[in-house]
């Protein structure tokens, strides 16, 4: 077996048996730092299809993340007030149906985005994905209807078959399956000819525009892809958070699901897992120490990106091999 | 002999002191300590801590984390708190969304929330809990006194608020008292700096007064831009926009500006005049009202935790109601609804020993509760 | 609407414009030069304005503070080229995105250590305090002129330095070929920073004029600095042509929308409704207006060579 093959696996393992030590020994808070990391690395798995597969620096993707919450969180509230939605659809509370609708919104407005986004490369692309994610964040403050900038609270956590989700151990678990589901989606289109073809556009364009393989239509589909496994994070950490607000769309957001596939390693399949991993905690330990905890966490990021290239899973497993 | 008597005396001194001794009170205080809204949350923080250090009580431990200003952050904080740090009682957040956020996770885990500042309509109508209680004012207090007073002094007001829920409140309960013709309304965007747009259309609404909802940031922008303007029209606004927080920030630009307010600096009675100097020998500057709405919160919780014990939540919540504090603001109490009931008075900014600071006009409301009371049935 | 609100509306516009017009070029400079994304330089224009109003504060003038906050993020700029920025050259977007995403972290945090965290008072130079008459009988505040005409002079300042000066021919090689006139022997680690340091200067300038309109206060350059980027993309980046008319255009449609928006839809909707909808749309106008410009054109109004 590979080195970072094992490492890997020794990630997922750590990752899926905390929880459980935690549980055992009664400390339900580190279930829910568990989660977290698990939702926000799904959320950096579906950027890193564009990012790290396709070379789509996405600044905008907090809109999929925040567009994924508000969908479970409206859909939610509808299912509470019983009053129809537009067109004259009922909300819902079930987990799967608010994937489903989160999915097919998010397509939908990548598909959107991605048409008019990825006519432009290099950083015209991160600023038009940027400036369409403040569209969505301005509007999603200004509109009334769901809350504005006080955001949507979500009364009772959705619901998932035969599974009593408000038990954080549960909920854990529902976020751990998505995550691997995540990652073996990510890992087999990686390996398709799909796969193959995106990563070849990312190193040389012209080249393949020259053997007869338009570049616009795989990259769309790269595009969409990771904005749909984005909104279902987001419609998980709505549930984990019990509450959706504007400050799911924000650039700080953005930034924030970047900045995790760099902590672990871009292009590696586990890297945004290493990195939502080491932002948690960080972001927890730092917090506990000082109220100064955004400049240390600076410094270390700072240090990350100059002095340990490959990010955690780089100085764990060696660098890549460009194949 | 001796020896055996001083054991006894010891052992007697123990047992008495076990029996006075209260149960410990694990507080958690979530509020804003970085980033560009850290100045009320500051305030937030010295002005609890410093009820709870006047206290005395030993028993009473905090824990102070910094929010950053982010929902999501707060949610996470207040779950680690109750969670991890097994704390009973949680305050401190400053901003409404935030709050909006947090608490019904915290009362669904049957632990108390006392607001310290945010207070949104939502919490204080159909949607109040019993552990739910609110120290400051409900959010519409301030803006409909400003309506009551603008009846007396002006015709014809153009009113502003920031776009999000809480501006749109404020203009509500502005209305909801204001009987003149309200010439323009406008929503500005939230976090916005320059005014330069706005104060061209106050200028030419022909209104004899503008209503201006701008905390913060936003409120010294406009203020100094107002008054480089030329445009004479007199401003008000609720207190938040000339709080002892903004006010050396706005400069002169602020001098004479009327606003509405449950306290100020200048409030005559004994407990203010005693906090007053303490807060300023404690941090060396003046308070702000968020000082003294999460002094009051620390007041409330020491003087419940003397009379019932926190492990019995509901005892501790019904000595909490009685409000049996000395309020620097004067006369404090708690409506059905948990939210307060108090005096609201009009201030205006002026300068005391070089140091600007509101002073008190007028009372415009005596026992002024709030409009959602009524749909509050917990 | 009078014609003396449409002219002070325009004015407003320009003047916004003329803002985003100097954090802008030192933007566009930095990567049509070096090729870095730099969303740090929000936080110089933090520096500008904190140095003008704590030097105005201790000197009591605030000339004083623009020069202190010239100087200040001047120095600044050039510490993290030196330290940071140099390394990041030759990486690619990605990692100048976290690093100097990483810096604003940094400098907001260092920034409440030195000075706390209420905000700091700037106010307006005495002799530029005031409203005057325009023609048409329009109020202006005389500080807003000034900016104007600030802003004026640095432009045509740039545009001398670029198109006159030798550094200027250094900087104009250094956007075409850069390994070529390193190979031609010129210093290209001191021009990095000097150029790095130049834009940096603007930006400071920036804060410190902004900085007596509103509130000196941390976290004040990230609005701005979103702003600045929408405009160097409409421009066309690399070009300060491009970054002047971008700014003008986006500073006027900003202001233009803010004003007319809620007017047009109290048309057809009751006040209150138009104010929040209007609203609403300004607030997103000027990012529906980057989509329409980069869906026609991809690199913006003003490509620079590629």
């Amino acid at each position: 077996m590979k080195r970072e093959t094992i490492i890997n696996l020794v990630l997922a393992a750590l990752l899926l048996a905390v929880p459980f030590i935690a549980q055992a020994m009664g400390q339900t808070f580190t279930i829910t730092l568990a989660t977290r990391i698990a939702i926000l690395a799904l959320a950096a798995t579906g950027l890193n299809i564009a990012l790290g597969l396709g070379g789509l620096v996405s600044f905008g993707h907090a809109a999929f993340f925040g567009v994924g919450g508000y969908v479970a969180g409206i859909l939610s509230a509808h299912a509470f007030s019983g009053e129809p939605m537009v067109l004259g659809f009922e909300g819902t509370r079930q987990m799967l149906i608010v994937w489903l609708v989160a999915i097919t919104a998010a397509g939908l407005l990548g598909l959107l985005i991605g048409v008019i986004s990825l006519r432009t490369s290099g950083v015209y692309f991160i600023m038009i994905t940027l400036a369409f994610a403040q569209m969505v964040y301005y509007f999603a403050i200004s509109w009334p209807a769901y809350g504005g900038e006080d955001g949507l609270s979500i009364a009772v956590r959705n619901q998932f078959p035969g599974v009593n989700s408000m038990r954080p151990l549960n909920f854990f678990l529902i976020c751990y399956g998505v995550l691997i589901v995540g990652l073996v989606l990510s890992a087999l289109i990686k390996a398709s000819r799909f796969g193959a073809a995106l990563q070849a556009v990312r190193q040389n364009e012209v080249r393949v525009a020259s053997i007869g393989i338009s570049p616009m239509p795989i990259r769309l589909t790269a595009f969409v892809i990771s904005a749909m496994l984005t909104a279902v994070a987001g419609a998980l950490f709505a549930d984990l958070n019990r509450f959706v607000s504007p400050s799911m769309l924000s650039w700080h957001m953005s930034g924030e699901l970047i900045v995790l596939i760099i902590l672990g390693g871009t292009g590696r399949l586990m890297g945004p897992v290493a990195g939502a991993a080491l932002y948690v905690i960080l972001e927890y330990l730092l917090g506990g120490l000082t109220e100064r905890w955004q400049f240390f966490l600076g410094l270390i990021l700072l240090g990350t990106v100059l002095f340990a290239r490959g990010g955690v899973i780089g100085l764990l497993a060696g660098k890549v091999r460009h194949g | 002999m001796k020896t055996i008597l001083k054991a006894a005396t010891l052992a007697l001194a123990l047992g008495s002191s076990s029996l006075a001794m209260a149960e410990p009170i694990k507080i958690g205080l979530i509020t804003t300590l970085s980033g560009g809204g850290a100045g009320l949350g500051v305030d937030t923080r010295d002005g609890f801590m410093l009820a709870i250090k006047q206290s005395g009580n030993k028993d009473i431990t905090v824990i102070t984390e910094d929010d950053a200003q982010k929902p999501e952050l707060a949610v996470q904080i207040a779950d680690k708190m109750i969670q991890s740090d097994q704390v009973d009682i949680l305050t401190g957040i400053v901003w409404s969304n935030l709050l909006m956020a947090v608490v019904p996770g915290v009362v669904a885990q049957e632990k108390l929330y006392i607001s310290t500042n945010a207070a949104p309509a939502a919490l204080a109508g159909e949607k109040c809990d019993p552990l739910y209680f609110n120290a400051a004012y409900q959010n519409d207090n301030l803006h409909e006194a400003m309506g009551e007073y603008a009846n007396k002094v002006y015709k014809k007001m153009f009113i502003m608020a920031p776009n999000y829920p809480a501006g749109k409140d404020s203009l509500t309960g502005f209305k909801r008292y204001f009987k003149g013709d309200v010439s323009k309304e406008i929503y500005t965007q939230v976090g916005q700096t320059d005014y330069a747009a706005e104060i061209a259309q106050i200028r030419a609404s022909g209104a004899d007064g503008v209503f201006a909802f701008l905390p913060g940031g936003m409120g010294i922008a406009f203020m100094k831009q107002y008054a480089q303007s030329g445009v004479k029209i007199p401003v008000i606004g609720p207190g938040f926009s000339f709080s002892q927080d903004v006010l050396p920030a706005i400069g002169d630009a602020a001098l004479g500006a009327k606003a509405s307010g449950q306290w100020a600096k200048d409030l005559d009675n004994a407990a203010n005049k005693k906090f007053v100097p303490a807060f300023q020998a404690e941090y060396g500057r003046l308070p702000s009202i968020y000082a003294v709405q999460a002094y009051d919160a620390g007041q409330l919780i020491v003087a419940a935790a003397a009379k019932a014990s926190i492990k019995d939540t509901a005892a501790f919540a019904a000595e909490l109601k009685k409000a049996d504090i000395q309020s620097p603001r004067g006369k404090f109490k708690f409506n059905t609804n948990r939210h307060p009931i108090q005096d609201i008075y009009v201030t205006e900014v002026v300068k005391d020993n070089g140091v600007l600071t509101n002073k008190i006009v007028e009372k415009i409301f005596t026992d002024h509760g709030d409009a959602y009371a009524k749909d509050c049935k917990k | 609407m009078t014609f003396a609100l449409a002219i002070e509306q325009l004015l407003n516009g320009v003047q916004l414009g003329v803002m985003l017009f100097l954090m802008a070029a030192g933007l566009t400079l930095i990567f049509g030069v070096m090729g870095l994304i730099n969303l740090a330089h929000g936080s110089l224009y933090m520096v500008g304005a904190f140095a003008c109003a704590s030097v105005a504060a201790w000197t009591g003038s605030f000339w004083l503070g623009v020069i202190a906050s010239l100087a200040a993020a001047a120095a600044a700029g050039a510490i993290i080229e030196i330290t940071v920025i140099r390394r990041l050259y030759d990486r690619d977007h990605l990692d100048q995105v976290l690093a100097t995403f990483a810096l604003i972290l940094i400098f907001s945090e260092g920034t409440r250590w030195l000075f706390g965290s209420f905000p700091l008072y700037l106010d307006i130079p005495a002799a530029l305090q005031g409203a005057m008459e325009l023609p048409g009988g329009a109020q202006y505040p005389v500080y807003r002129l000034a900016i104007i005409v600030t802003g004026a002079l640095v432009a045509l300042g740039l545009y001398l330095l670029i198109s006159k000066t030798r550094l200027g021919m250094r900087i104009r090689a250094g956007e075409s070929d850069r390994e070529m006139i390193a190979a031609l022997g010129v210093d290209i680690r001191t021009l990095y920073t000097l150029v790095f340091a130049l834009g940096a200067a603007l930006a400071g300038l920036a804060g410190a004029m902004v900085g007596a309109l509103q509130s000196v206060q941390v976290g004040m350059g990230e609005p701005v600095l979103i702003l600045a980027f929408v405009v160097i993309i409409i421009g066309g980046i690399g070009s300060i042509k491009g970054a002047l008319i971008g700014a003008l255009l986006v500073g006027v449609v900003d202001t233009m929308g803010r004003f007319l928006l809620p007017q047009v839809f109290a048309l057809v909707v009751p006040p209150a409704q138009a104010g929040l909808i209007g609203g609403s749309l300004a607030s997103m106008l000027i990012y529906i207006l980057m989509a329409i410009i980069l869906a026609v054109k991809p690199r913006g109004l003003f490509p620079a060579q590629a």
